[in-house]
Order: C-alpha cells, then sequence, then structure tokens
C-alpha cells in the first residue's frame, strides 16, 4: 500500500518555512476567499481555486490564506474572489475564471494594484 | 455538472456548512463489480427526520441567501441515470452519510476528474476540518490497491505553518497525486 511521503519531509519544509518567516519583513497577510456554492462549483470555482493554488506553488507566494465558502448571493457574478490584504478593505471580483484568478494574483496579490475591470460594485 | 469530483466538491461544503469538525471521504473505483462509489460521512450538526424526508427536493435548502437548494438533487440525478443511487443517513447532533453509487461502465456516467486537486482544494480552503481521504481501485482482475490520506499527523507536524505555504502546498499535491495514480498503475 503506497503512503504519503515521509513526515520527516515535512518537518524540513517547516524548519526551511520558519527559517524564511524571521528573515522577511512582515507585509501583513493576504486572505483570498473562493464562493465555492453549487453556483460557483457550476461556474468554474474549482478550477479558479486551482488556479490561485498553482500560481502560490510556482510563484513561492507567502503568507496567503486561501478559503473557500459557500454561497456568497451573487450567482450571476460566479465564481466570486475576495481579496483582503493586511488592513485594507475586502475586494471581491466576479466573473473570476482561472486566467483572471492568475491576474488578480499577479497584480492584487503580489503587485498591490487591485485588477479593477472584475470588481463587483457593492 | 459535468465531472463527478465536481458534485463530491458541492456535498462536501454541506458538511462545512453543517460545522463538521471531522469529514471522511471516501472513493472506490471497482472495476470487478462495475461500481464508482463515494462516501462522505462527517460528524456536524445531522439532519431531523423532516428534513432528511425533504432533502432531495430541490425545493429545500438551509441557505439563506436563495431559497433553493440543487446540490443533492442533482447529484442524485446524476446517480440514478447511471443505475446507481444516492442514500443519506443522519442523525441529529451526530452527523451525515451521503453514500452515491454509479455503474462504472454506464455510457451517461460523467468523468470522474480531477480526484486529487478537488481533494487538495478541500484541505487547503478548509484548514480548521480534519480530513481523511480514501481511495481504492480495483481491476478488472481483482487486483485492489488502496490509499489512505490523513491530514493529522501533517498539520501536528507543521504546527502554526499555514498549509498554504508554497512548498507544503508541493508535498500536499504531489502526495494525493502520487498516492492515487499508484493505486491505478502499482507499476
Amino acid at each position: 500500500m503506497p503512503t504519503i511521503k515521509s513526515l520527516d519531509d515535512l518537518k524540513r519544509i517547516r524548519e526551511e518555512a520558519l527559517h524564511k518567516r524571521q528573515a522577511k519583513v512582515d507585509s501583513g497577510s493576504i486572505e483570498i476567499i473562493v464562493g465555492m456554492g453549487t453556483p460557483g462549483i457550476a461556474a468554474g470555482a474549482r478550477e479558479t481555486m486551482k488556479a490561485i493554488l498553482d500560481f502560490i506553488e510556482k510563484e513561492s507566494v507567502n503568507d496567503v490564506i486561501v478559503r473557500q465558502t459557500g454561497n456568497i448571493g451573487l450567482d450571476s457574478w460566479e465564481p466570486i474572489v475576495q481579496v483582503m490584504v493586511g488592513n485594507n478593505p475586502r475586494i471581491t471580483y466576479g466573473r473570476v475564471k482561472a486566467d483572471v484568478a492568475r491576474r488578480i494574483m499577479r497584480e492584487h496579490v503580489l503587485g498591490g494594484n487591485p485588477v479593477k475591470e472584475f470588481i463587483i460594485e457593492q | 455538472m459535468r465531472e463527478i469530483t465536481l458534485h463530491l466538491l458541492d456535498i462536501t461544503e454541506n458538511s462545512v456548512s453543517a460545522n463538521a469538525k471531522n469529514i471522511q471521504i471516501k472513493v472506490v473505483e471497482d472495476l470487478s463489480k462495475d461500481l464508482l462509489q463515494m462516501v462522505i460521512q462527517d460528524d456536524g450538526k445531522g439532519m431531523d427526520a423532516e428534513t432528511m424526508a425533504a432533502i432531495t427536493d430541490p425545493f429545500v435548502t438551509s441557505r439563506k441567501t436563495r431559497k433553493v437548494g440543487l446540490g443533492i438533487p442533482l447529484f442524485k440525478e446524476a446517480a440514478e441515470a447511471c443505475n446507481g443511487d444516492l442514500n443519506i443517513s443522519s442523525e441529529l447532533g451526530k452527523g451525515t452519510c451521503i453514500d452515491v453509487r454509479f455503474q462504472y461502465s454506464h455510457i451517461d456516467r460523467m468523468p470522474l476528474g480531477d480526484l486529487a486537486g478537488t481533494v487538495l482544494s478541500l484541505i487547503i480552503a478548509h484548514a480548521d476540518i480534519h480530513w481523511q481521504f480514501d481511495y481504492s481501485y480495483c481491476s478488472h482482475e481483482g487486483d485492489r490497491n488502496t490509499f489512505e490520506f490523513d491530514d493529522q499527523p501533517i498539520k501536528e507536524t507543521l504546527g502554526d505553518i499555514p498549509l498554504t505555504e508554497p512548498a507544503i502546498l508541493s508535498f500536499l499535491r504531489e502526495s494525493l497525486y502520487e498516492g492515487i495514480s499508484s493505486c491505478i498503475n502499482p507499476n
């Protein structure tokens, strides 16, 4: 029976992560929420989530928390992604397909500039 | 929905909404029995008999933002269209178990889809829940291989390091993809 990769690997990853954390200046935490209710999933929210996780992995983006939630109540705008950077107000994006998610990651999360044309004004 | 794992993602979100602390997902691909089965077991708040009776009705939902719930009816319809079924057992205060079966070879059965990616997304995005994932694959000849994944020891090892740390994301993704593919292609 195959087992998961060893926990020793994980301990090493933990040590490296702790080391990196000490070395860098705190830039404030980033939280990303993907709407994963039935309409969101039907509109492609899983691929959106996957694109976000792939981006974090490939571009080595630290200090990002990713969550998913049920229905946000903006069905016609799905998939919906919300981004909070530090203490800035939460920004809600609509119709976030995988390519838009990658733009949000690059321009907003890394670059600090929200992707205006996909923001839902509430 | 185009893939069975999209239904899985949808249904599991119900367990999260029911405040489950432990969620177990079991997926069985058994070619010798011509069966594709998924079991989602949670320890959430459960349902009373009345809700249970009405749960497969598309006009019942616990959600407040809209009055129509389609998750379970859609999944049930997909299973029944493939000589399968969807059964729910639930007890108030104890939890809910959903058991879905499809005829594996049925012409209308949609593909399973990205199982590892779906489980990864659930584990990362609901980090406060204890996830267990059991996968088993049985060939036409009856050779069975299983993969068991439990995120508890991983989280204990990591302590306060979030699962979204890039190296940990890689670790989880590779563990899941390799675990599943090694059951399908043991060599």
